[in-house]
Formats: C-alpha cells, structure tokens, sequence
C-alpha cells in the first residue's frame, strides 16, 4: 500500500472521529472568537486603537486556540492503544503523522481561518487588510499545528501535560506570531505584506518538511 | 524465527529479568510466565521494539528487529493491556480502520465475517462506547482473523473474556500455529489447545 493511500486513510479516520465529537472542535472556535472579543472590553472602545491592535488580537487568539486543541492530537490514541498499533504499522512513521498533523489542521486551523473575517471587522480591519490576515492565517494556522505537534507528543502521559504544552510550544510560536501579525500591519501601514508573507510560507515549508520527524522520535520517547 | 539472546530489562532501579533466551521457530507457541511485576509486558513490548534492551539483542529471521523494522512489522501483530478500540468509531470502523492502517486490504464481507466470527454479528454498527469490555475485547482479537502475519504477540488475551471467547481463541491460536504461524503470550490462565504443547518461558531476576 503506498503512501498516500496511508494518509489518505488516516485523514478519513481522524475526521469522522472529529465528526462524531463536534463539541470539541466547536469548544475551540469559541474560545477563539471569545478571546478576540474580551480586548476591547478591556481596552475600551477607541475604533482607531481598535483598529490598530485587530491584527495582533485576531493572531494572539488563534495562537491560543491551536494550542488548547493539541490535546486531542495524540492523547486519544496513546490511551487507547491505537497510538501502539499505528507505530506498528509497517508505514514510515512520519506518513500517518503527517496526515494526522493534516487532519488537526484541517479540524481546528481551518474554523479559525474561516471565522477570523468576521473578528477582523469587528476590529475594523479594512478590506485589504482582512484579506491578508485570512492568508497570513492560511500560511501560519498549519504551521502552528506542526510545531504543536511536537510538544504534545513530547508531553503524552505526562501529569499536567496540559499547561507543560504550552511552556513548550509557546515561545516556539513566536515567529509566527511575529510575521503573521506583521503581515497584517504591514498591509495597514501601506507598507506592504509580501515580505511578511514569504517568510511565513517559508516557515511553513521548513516545518512541513522537519516536524515530522521530530514528532515521530518524540513519540518513541513516550511510548517507551 | 524470532530469537532472544541474553536479555536484560531495567525499570527504574529495578532489574525485573537478565541474561533470558529465547527462540520461536514456526508452528511454536512461547508461554511467559512470571507473577505480577516480573516483566511479562515489558518482555513483550521489547518484542514490538517500544522498549529497547538495557542489553542484549532481538532478532527476527537473524536480523535485529531495529535494522528490519519494516518487514518485521509487516509479519507481526500485537496485542496490548489497551485495546485499540476507538469509543466513537462503530465495531465495523474499528476493524476496517486497523486493517487498512497496517496495510492489509479488507471489503466489508471480510470485515463482516470476522467479527461475525468471533461473535458481534449483531453489533456490526453500534459505537464502540456502547460494548461491553469483552466485546470490546473481542472486536480488538477480529484483528488476528484478518492480519497475516506470521508472528503474534499476545499480552493477556484471555482477560474479560467469556466461556465462548476463550474456547474461540484458544482455537483461533491452535489453526495459527498449525498454519505455521508463531505465537508468544502471557496469560495467567490454562492454555489448552490439541495438539500443541506450549513451550514455557518462565522470568525472574
């Protein structure tokens, strides 16, 4: 059987059993919209500070919500036993992760991309400028999901492995962070956001590429 | 075929065994025997490669099983303390999943059979959530009907299971062994299956 057909399978799976638990994937879009929605709260209601900040809140949000969403990329699995009989599998370790990793992009990164339009209004967010925070995301959203998948294989089993996640993968998410946020301010400044963007998408090239390697050794670590 | 030399297990500051050979040759059944504690599991789940020797080496047809990962995957098969059953999944994903991710093409008829077989015909499409543990078990041992490896690797397979059950497997092992097929197993329960004298692997430290 080759590759592809693995990840294939491995997607199928992992979306019907995100299918059949639709609550946690709504859990997470809601503790990302209500994020985005406690800074003007808390900041008061200035439309031009709001203006200015709608950019790095929307990001800080997402970066948030990927991570409370980690839990669910191999914990299951490594309860269950399943995570024993896919490293059994004859198949390279890295394919089934990467359509794992895919298939918790596609849960939990995709719902953020679509609705972080809808935040960036309410920040005001000008057109141009919404249009590059839904590609900044589309670039940036995967990324968190690999990186994030280091942590949370490197944390299986542990006690607290929730809060020790974060320890791990959040300073890891700076970068993105950095240049997605900066996309978005570079497309308001009128200084552009190509540059921003490229090295987002080459961030996410690198990762696409490493990560799961690093996943796969990180989970004969906590299997052992 | 599979060959154990001069193993030795270390959890924490505890040796649980040392110094243990073993070999399995086709047709043959290895029984580990020990009390709790001993290092049954460990034994088995260094057989599967998640644990690595603090010494000595496995080997699967004369190559150490880290060298031949995969064509030694693709002959064996493992059963764990932890079942592999997805709670959300029905009885039939279950098995159609684990079939398709260890590479082995299955149609719905096979699926069906086996798990007919060991006698879930009438659970084919109910959430895994709503089976008992037996059944869930049972929906777990389907796996052995449909893999072909050669190589089984057996932790308590005989837990939670019924009358019925028990007499299914222990069948289930006797026609593998007489197919040329290679079983080791810990179970804290009688092993009778015609014609076929199970080896004894007993552990200590």
């Amino acid at each position: 059987m080759n590759m592809l057909q693995i990840v294939n399978v491995v997607l199928r799976r992992e979306l019907i059993l995100a299918m059949r638990r639709r609550g946690d994937v709504l859990t997470v879009l809601f503790f990302f919209v209500i994020v985005a929605s406690l800074f003007p709260l808390g900041v008061g209601p200035d439309p031009k500070l709001l203006r200015l900040m709608g950019g790095g809140v929307v990001w800080v949000s997402a970066l948030l919500a990927a991570m409370l969403s980690l839990g669910r990329l191999f914990a299951s699995d490594y309860a269950d036993g399943t995570l024993e009989q896919l490293i059994l599998t004859p198949t390279p370790p890295v394919v089934w992760i990467t359509g794992k990793i895919l298939a918790h992009w596609l849960v939990s990164g995709v719902p953020l991309i679509l609705v972080a339009p809808i935040l960036g209004v309410q920040f005001g967010l000008s057109g141009e400028a919404l249009l590059v925070l839904v590609v900044s995301l589309l670039l940036g959203t995967p990324v968190l999901s690999l990186i994030g998948a280091i942590g949370a294989a490197l944390t299986l089993g542990l006690r607290g492995g929730g809060v020790l996640v974060s320890l791990l993968v959040l300073p890891l998410y700076i970068p993105v962070l950095i240049f997605g946020a900066g996309a978005v301010d570079g497309a308001m400044s009128g200084l552009g956001a190509e540059a921003h963007l490229s090295l987002l998408g080459s961030i996410l090239i690198l990762a696409f590429i490493l990560t799961p390697w690093a996943v796969s050794a990180a989970l004969r670590i906590s299997i052992e | 075929m599979l060959e154990g030399r001069d193993l030795a297990c270390v959890r924490g500051e505890r040796t649980l065994f040392s110094h243990l050979n073993f070999a399995l040759d086709a047709g043959e059944l290895l029984l580990v025997q020990g009390a709790n504690g001993s290092g049954k599991t460990s034994l088995l789940r260094m057989v599967c490669g998640f644990l690595t020797p603090e010494f000595g080496d496995i080997l699967w047809r004369g190559e150490k099983i880290g060298k031949a990962r995969e064509s030694y995957h693709a002959e064996m098969t493992y059963f764990g303390h932890a079942p592999a059953v997805k709670e959300d999944l029905t009885a039939t994903e279950n098995l159609d999943f684990a079939c398709r991710l260890a590479g082995i093409p299955v149609d719905s008829q096979a699926v069906k059979g086996a798990l007919g077989h060991l006698g879930l015909g009438h659970c084919l499409h109910l959430p895994a959530r709503s089976l008992s543990q037996g059944q869930r078990r049972r929906v777990a041992l389907s796996r052995l009907l449909l893999t072909r490896a050669r190589l089984w690797v057996l932790d308590e397979p005989l837990t939670a299971l019924d009358q019925a059950a028990l007499q299914l497997v222990q069948s289930l092992l006797g026609e593998h062994l007489q197919a040329g097929g290679m079983a080791l197993m810990t179970t804290h329960q009688a092993v009778m299956i015609p014609g076929v004298e199970p080896r004894l692997l007993p552990l200590k430290a």
